[in-house]
């Protein structure tokens, strides 16, 4: 059994952690453009009930000197945002009509 | 919502020198006016290189790319504290001095001097040489003469802008004008959360400046991007614009913006009210106190976001939610240039701030894909020149704007050239 990613009272999202806990959106987007309409759909629908729980969690810690399991679970927060508009808007991976049009995100906040 | 428009019944017949025929877009697809325009345009007018931010130290420089005007250049605080721009090129034998690792790729961080990588040749921050290698080997060399190439630079409201006319420019207060400069109080220098996007895009440069300087698109393209756009009676409503000015080359459009706040949450994406923001930014805004009378000029209510359009390719865009955002349009060919997008933000205090400024970084993406897509289909078709004449209608006059100070540019050039 590998350590846990995520701090005790998210144990449930744990088997979502090592595939979305990303560090950069480059890589959340890689993993969103790389990912089933199903696979978004089960994390989404595992993390959205408990987002409002997260964010809670992460804000009672300092953002700038977080242990590693609330980053990690701040990670997981982005990439429900990243999914979100797959899974509530386009119901598609990618953007309509983007093609192969990108837009890489070079400099960007830490965390 | 009725908006009241200037008394001679449209924007654009507000400033009659705009005409209202149909327009040519012949100055995107044609390589020669495009050849036109980096001598005319990009090396005469003042560009925007960044900001102060990104040179916090005495000695911190960084590099941009000009290929449009065909030169990197070198932009350093020196050992005084002044911020001086320089042609990144060795005075020896032409290397580029400075560059890591790839010479086309851009650079930055902090230095006491500037070293040749090639021969070792060494300049002051000041741009002034300080050391040739076995300087006795050469033929009367002086030193003094041998300082770096400068670059005309001047700093406004923490803007660093560059101007690459040999010649000595118009001061960049006086470019600028009354309409962009009366915003110089803005809290800029506290934005600093900064997310900095970028992308190759397959059209001229003004194609896309075209899509971002225009809402008309807004209720199509982006339909289905949340509930309340698709909704029958937004659609049906279209968009109109709260506010149009131009002021000499520049540009700006006022407009309403989303208050999801007010909304019901069946009209909002639910991620959106997880995280309380979305394109138009943090529902919950910092407290940004005195904004300069230049926001807002014509203090049009509901207040969304001011889009200055800075003269030739640089864009102001403030937001009434307490942040703001700027584009660059960097020409590469007739046919595509380098898009730079940056997010500025009040540095969060906490991680529900930083979770919904992710919220606004995200969706600003997703539109700007949609856009950035849109522009490479345009300019295929207009390269095809099946058709060449395009009726622009009372929305779209900041584009109309555009394409005329880009023609008047190159007509001034010509003129001034005429017989060289």
């Amino acid at each position: 059994m590998p350590e846990p990613l995520l701090p005790t009272e998210f144990a449930e999202l744990e088997p979502f952690a090592a595939d979305w806990c990303l560090a950069t959106e480059t890589e959340r987007f890689a993993k969103r453009i790389s990912s089933s309409m199903d696979e978004m759909q089960a994390f989404y629908d595992a993390c959205f009930p408990r987002a409002e729980d997260a964010i809670a969690y992460c804000d009672k810690l300092p953002l700038d000197d977080m242990p590693d399991d609330a980053l990690h679970l701040l990670q997981l927060v982005y990439s429900l945002v990243m999914v979100s508009f797959p899974v509530e808007a386009w119901r598609q991976p990618h953007i309509p009509d983007s093609g192969a049009a990108y837009l890489d995100l070079v400099i960007e906040p830490v965390p | 919502m009725k908006v009241e428009k200037p008394p001679e019944g449209s924007w654009t017949a507000h400033y009659p020198e705009l005409g209202t025929e149909p327009m040519s877009y012949e100055d995107s697809i044609s390589p020669e006016f495009h050849d036109l325009e980096r001598e005319a345009i990009f090396k005469r007018s003042w560009l925007n290189v960044g900001r102060v931010e990104q040179l916090p130290r005495k000695g911190s420089y960084f590099t941009k790319e000009l290929a449009v005007a065909n030169t990197s250049v070198v932009v350093v605080r020196d050992t005084d504290g002044e911020i001086r721009a320089f042609h990144n090129i060795c005075r020896h034998r032409g290397n580029k001095l400075v560059w890591t690792d790839f010479p086309r790729e851009e650079t930055s961080g902090n230095c006491r001097q500037f070293v040749c990588k090639y021969h070792g040749w060494k300049y002051e921050l000041d741009g002034s040489c300080s050391f040739v290698q076995q300087e006795q080997e050469f033929f009367d060399l002086d030193k003094a003469d041998y300082g770096l190439v400068p670059v005309h630079c001047d700093v406004w409201a923490g803007f660093v802008f560059v101007n690459l006319d040999r010649a000595t420019p118009q001061p960049l207060r006086e470019f600028l004008g009354p309409m962009v400069t009366a915003i110089e109080d803005y809290p800029f220098g506290e934005l600093t959360e900064r997310f900095y996007y970028r992308a190759e895009v397959g059209a001229n440069w003004k194609l896309f400046m075209d899509a971002f300087q225009e809402f008309y698109h807004a209720p199509v393209l982006h339909a289905k991007q949340s509930p309340i756009a698709a909704r029958p009676e937004v659609q049906a409503a279209g968009f109109e614009g709260l506010h149009y000015q131009l002021d000499g080359p520049h540009r700006l459009v006022t407009t309403y913006g989303g208050r999801g706040w007010e909304l019901p949450p069946e009209m909002l994406k639910p991620m959106e009210v997880v995280t309380r923001s979305g394109l138009f930014g943090p529902w919950d805004a910092p407290d940004l106190d005195g904004l300069p009378d230049g926001v807002n000029p014509a203090n049009k209510q509901p207040w969304g976001l001011d889009s200055f359009q800075v003269w030739p390719n640089f864009v102001i865009l403030i937001w009434e939610r307490g942040w703001y955002l700027t584009y660059h349009y960097w020409p590469t060919a007739f046919n595509s240039h380098l898009f730079e997008g940056n997010l500025y933000f009040v540095p969060p205090k906490t991680a529900r701030e930083r979770v919904a400024q992710e919220m606004a970084a995200v969706t600003f993406k997703e539109y700007a894909l949609q856009d950035g897509n849109t522009l490479e289909a345009t300019q295929t078709m207009l390269e095809s020149r099946v058709i060449t004449e395009f009726p622009l209608n009372d929305q779209e006059i900041l584009c109309r704007h555009l394409h005329k100070v880009a023609a008047d540019w190159v007509d001034d050039y010509r003129r001034d050239h005429a017989g060289v």
